[in-house]
């Protein structure tokens, strides 16, 4: 223990010695160089508090527009509305019918690729058989008193939630910027929905 | 099934199912002065944890009370400012 608190000593008086050769321009650089660093560190902490009291805000990438993966995007949206977070979903690929007026009142539900259909999927394959599980899923729908696609969209406007209709594929499935509801944010693309992906606390592709 | 709260306005969200007790909830709630209290009348089971789930990640609102009847789920939420 006594070498320990030699070294202790020793330590001390080379630090002494050292900060005795330091000039006094180097200790006011030294002491500019901190202000600096606490200064940075203010910032830091200040930047951190403002995050954590900020909004939460989500971002959801909608790529499915059968009838069965249009609600999920449109729950969590209006949901997350609901709890004051900011919500953007931008609609790409088959996720434009959910806000296409005239398709998201007829979509579909695929009676093949799901297990659990009523049907086998080779029954499922024939023709006319997507329309008999559709009809089935939206009496369900009726009976439940759940909410339907229409009302739910409408719903997310109104509590503004920011639907994105992506403009490359408005353009590659030639649909018109008229055909969707009214308050669709049209003209965006990849960029705009990575800019706001970056920003959000919860990302999701649906 | 009966509250000693000074209820200030009533939601009915009867026959409704997620997740429009919720939304409903906080559009009344926009729609009050803070110390006001909004019961809320829902069908759906799932709104016994949603409305609490709601009201804890929610700022300026607080579940005072729940009660579970028949097939009825009362729910009084304060809007706290």
């Amino acid at each position: 223990m006594s070498t320990d608190s030699q070294q202790t000593g020793d330590d001390l008086d080379a630090e002494e010695a050292a900060q005795a050769e330091m000039t006094e321009d180097d200790l006011r650089a030294r002491i500019e160089e901190l202000e600096a660093t606490v200064a940075d560190l203010q910032e830091l902490e200040e930047t951190m508090a403002a995050a954590e009291d900020g909004q939460n805000k989500m971002t959801i990438i909608a790529t499915k527009g059968t009838l069965d993966m249009a609600y999920p995007p449109l729950i969590l949206a209006t949901t997350a509305a609901a709890f004051d977070w900011e919500v953007v979903v931008f609609h790409t690929f088959w996720g434009l019918d959910i806000l296409h007026e005239e398709n998201s009142r007829n979509l579909k539900l695929s009676s093949v690729g799901n297990p659990n259909m009523p049907v086998p999927n080779i029954v499922g394959a024939i023709p006319g058989m997507d329309r008999m599980t559709t009809r089935m899923m939206n009496k369900r729908i009726a009976d439940n008193d759940t909410a339907t696609i229409e009302e739910l969209v409408d719903l997310s406007l109104d509590l503004g939630v920011e639907l994105q209709a992506c403009q490359m594929t408005i353009e590659l499935m030639d649909y018109d910027e008229n055909d969707f509801y009214e308050g669709v944010t049209t003209g965006v693309g990849a960029a705009t929905a990575l800019q706001h992906m970056g920003e959000s606390d919860v990302q999701l592709m649906i | 099934m009966t509250t000693d709260l000074d209820i200030t306005e009533t939601l009915d969200v009867t026959g409704v199912s997620c997740p429009i007790p919720v939304v409903k909830t906080k559009q009344a709630i926009d729609e009050l002065g803070d110390g006001e209290i909004l019961e809320v009348v829902a069908t759906d089971s799932g709104s016994m944890s949603d409305i609490r789930g709601w009201a804890e990640g929610t700022d300026g609102v607080e579940l005072r009370e729940q009660h579970e009847g028949d097939d009825v789920y009362k729910h009084y939420v304060e809007k706290t400012g």
